[in-house]
């Protein structure tokens, strides 16, 4: 067991690109559903929109690369629309339904034979992102800092992502202490007490949920960048719920919740991942194989969500009163 | 106040997980003393055996090897380990008057330990020919067995919600439990498919009554919100489905039996035995459910606890008691329907997650809470996707369902039979 490796790989990944797109979307998340109660488990689709918007304006229509980030943030705000108009006025677990079923509506879609020369099938869109790289100002090469280990291209990926989390941490804060926090958390905690003062509480859940999904547009965007490709299956329902892992073990309803959980996510699927594979190839562990390894890494999420959800449902940094949600 | 530890639940996860694994350990063993293998059995139409034909196995690392198919029809050829393999049978040794298979040679992958089962389609009925409306009948009988086999998985769930009112996000796992447990009883164990499956409901019982006991009966008296608790069964949906990927592996696989049937033909309409079998049955299976509810005593303390569980508990009900038998028979009921999905689609362990959507679709329409509106609702989506196909290409035949599914709540929310006050 290299000990060694296995904490520098592990380091990396903690601050690595997926970091940066759970982080931009337990964020997006945090707002609806930490905040405003919204139970929206269509997340995913968010980040679809936004990266195949980017993707279809520059590789398919042969468009200007920023024309393509306007167009995926506008595809976002009319998603979140469409899905707000039928839904919020209905009880969260229906939220939750319409928004997973417009996900994999979305998702299949987009995949389909049928639009296959506008969003290019199964294999997804590729070369749309050589304007953001043209900006790196990094010259070519391997850059280690610490245990943090990056080539150039991915330095810039880390940098840009990371800059767009510090502004929309500040963001989420500056809103959650102005009038508009409050009554986002009134609607959560009681929605009847705060349309009694008067506040249309469909119009202030619509915003939530266009801003929510405005962040997971910007994870969208630096998922589909890091890659350099957009891929239908890689906004399938279990990246949904890998946010919401994200967003419960930092603590739902907290500015810094998001960011804590990422770092501590990311750090320990890939730590997970890399003990368990070099484990079977040095013989420690002989009765799975290293594919099977890999696979663990996802039961152990599946297992870790139910009981962070039964003994600490407010994660690291949040308040367990403040998540008494309740449906019926 | 119950007292429950950390220890515990980790206990009963393990537990539930472990359900399962050890219906795996056990079957495992005869398995791999046979190493890997590609196999299958020769049938034509009619459904006799087809004697005497080479079946030639080969890869691109010069293995070939090749099996004559015996009197039943069996054929299998060991192979040398896990990979790719193209399977050729030679249409020269088929006897006269039977029609060579469409596809010819099959590439397939053997997995490590277990045997592979191929089967060629002989003379496969050419479907392309038929009218609009032909297609019309042909499609309208598929959509009922699906919108069936969706019933037995949505009776459940919707008399969980109405009667705990859990969002179970992991009742599509209970369908392939059983699908797969079937398969280990029925290939493993070399039992019948018939009676395997038999096992396999039993078994996807067992597996609703520890959940129930284990997870969610602690969690309702711990006072868990219900949010909270769908949550928890999100996690375990994914827990438990990428158990069945360790487990089972990533390949469909088909059962043993009545694998490759020859259709028989009532008019426009061709129908298997096995589908004609399986959909009287799952109907038989529904009407008593039904009849269940609405004549014994405990379908009727089951109806007053989905409508009000304080009051159901006052007049003397035993709500737990009643929670407990819905899981039960909830989960049979989805197992039977994984087993009848898996004799349509073969197995695999991410049946049951593609399916929970459609599922959703179904009790959502017909009203969340309600067992008959969960039977109606199956039946039109069943139906609504098969038909589907006559106008929209089948990769998109779901997304239909679900945009369906949408506009109901759209106009309707509370579904077909649901009461307007069940929506907040």
């Amino acid at each position: 067991m290299d000990w060694g490796f296995i904490f520098t790989t592990s380091m990396s990944a903690a601050i690595g690109i997926s970091a940066i797109v759970f982080c931009l979307g337990a964020i997006g998340l945090n707002i609806q559903f930490g905040y405003t109660g919204l139970l929206n488990f269509g997340q995913a689709a968010f980040l679809a929109v936004a990266g195949y918007g980017l993707a279809t304006t520059v590789t398919t229509l042969g468009l200007n690369f920023w024309l393509g980030i306007v167009v995926g943030m506008a595809a976002t705000v009319v998603l979140a629309v469409i899905l707000g108009i039928p839904t919020l006025r209905l009880r969260a677990d229906y939220l939750a339904i319409v928004t997973i079923a417009a996900a994999e509506i979305l998702r299949l879609t987009l995949r389909s034979v049928a639009f296959k020369d506008t969003f290019g099938g199964s294999d997804g869109l590729q070369q749309f992102s050589d304007a953001f790289y043209k900006l790196n100002p990094i010259s070519p090469g391997a850059y280690d800092f610490g245990p943090f280990k990056y080539n150039e291209k991915s330095w810039w990926v880390i940098i840009v992502g990371w800059s767009l989390v510090a502004v929309w941490t500040l963001l989420v804060f500056l809103l959650m202490r102005s009038p508009f926090g409050r009554v986002l958390r009134g609607i959560r905690e009681d929605e009847d007490a705060v349309r009694s003062l008067g506040k249309n509480v469909y119009w202030y859940k619509m915003q939530a949920l266009i801003l929510g999904g405005l962040g997971g547009a910007f994870a969208g965007f630096m998922l589909a960048l890091g890659q350099s490709a957009v891929s239908p299956d890689a906004y399938a329902t279990n990246l949904t719920f890998l946010i919401y892992v994200v967003l419960i073990i930092g603590g739902a309803a907290r500015v810094f919740g998001p960011i804590l959980g990422a770092l501590i996510f990311s750090f320990l699927f890939q730590f997970v991942d890399v003990v368990l594979d070099q484990a079977v190839n040095t013989g420690l562990i002989t009765f799975i194989t290293s594919t099977q390894a890999a696979q663990i890494r996802l039961v152990m999420v599946g297992v870790g969500l139910m009981l962070l959800m039964i003994y600490r449902p407010q994660g690291i940094l949040g308040d367990r009163k403040e998540l008494q949600l309740d449906a019926r | 106040m119950v007292h429950w530890s950390v220890t515990r639940v980790i206990a009963v996860i393990v537990a539930a997980l472990g359900l399962l694994g050890t219906v795996a350990v056990v079957s495992a063993g005869p398995a791999s003393a046979e190493g890997e293998a590609i196999q299958g059995t020769l049938r034509d139409l009619a459904g006799a055996p087809v004697v005497g034909v080479t079946i030639t196995v080969s890869n691109d690392g010069g293995f070939s090897d090749s099996s004559v198919s015996d009197a039943e029809g069996a054929w299998a050829v060991e192979v040398p380990g896990p990979g790719a393999y193209s399977v050729l049978l030679d249409e020269d040794t088929l006897p006269d008057g039977t029609t060579p298979p469409t596809v010819n040679p099959i590439t397939t992958s053997a997995d490590p330990g277990t045997p592979r089962f191929i089967n060629f389609r002989l003379g496969e009925r050419e479907r392309n020919v038929q009218s609009r409306w032909d297609r019309a009948a042909q499609l309208s009988v598929e959509g009922l067995r699906f919108g069936l086999v969706l019933a037995l998985a949505a009776v459940g769930l919707s008399l969980i919600y109405g009667t705990t009112g859990l969002t179970n996000f992991a009742h599509g796992e209970i369908m392939t439990f059983g699908a797969i447990s079937t398969w280990f009883f029925n290939v493993n164990l070399g039992i019948n498919l018939i009676g395997a499956a038999v096992l396999g409901v039993i078994t996807a019982g067992v597996f609703g009554w520890a959940q129930e006991r284990g997870l969610w009966r602690p969690l309702r008296k711990r006072g868990t919100g219900l949010i909270a608790m769908m949550i928890v069964s999100i996690g375990f949906a994914l827990a438990l489905a990428n158990t069945y990927l360790i487990i089972f592996g990533g390949a469909s696989r088909p059962y043993a039996d009545y694998d490759s049937q020859a259709g028989i033909e009532f008019g426009p309409v061709s129908l298997t035995p096995k589908d004609m079998i399986s959909m009287v049955i799952a109907a038989v299976i529904l009407a008593i459910a039904g009849l269940a509810l609405l004549k014994t005593r405990m379908g009727k303390a089951t109806r007053a606890v989905a409508d009000n569980p304080a009051l159901a508990a006052s007049s003397g009900i035993d709500v737990d008691r009643v929670i407990m038998v819905v899981w039960i028979s909830g989960a049979a009921l989805a197992g039977l329907g994984g087993v009848m999905l898996a004799m349509t689609q073969q197995v695999s362990y991410l049946m049951g997650t593609q399916t929970l959507l459609l599922i959703f679709a179904a009790v959502t329409l017909g009203g969340l809470g309600t067992a008959f509106g969960a039977l109606v609702g199956s039946l039109v989506v069943g139906m609504l996707i098969q038909l589907s196909t006559l106008w929209i290409n089948p990769e998109l035949k779901n997304v239909g369902a679900l945009l369906v599914m949408i506009i109901v709540l759209m106009v309707r929310p509370q579904g077909i039979l649901g009461r307007r006050s069940r929506v907040g």
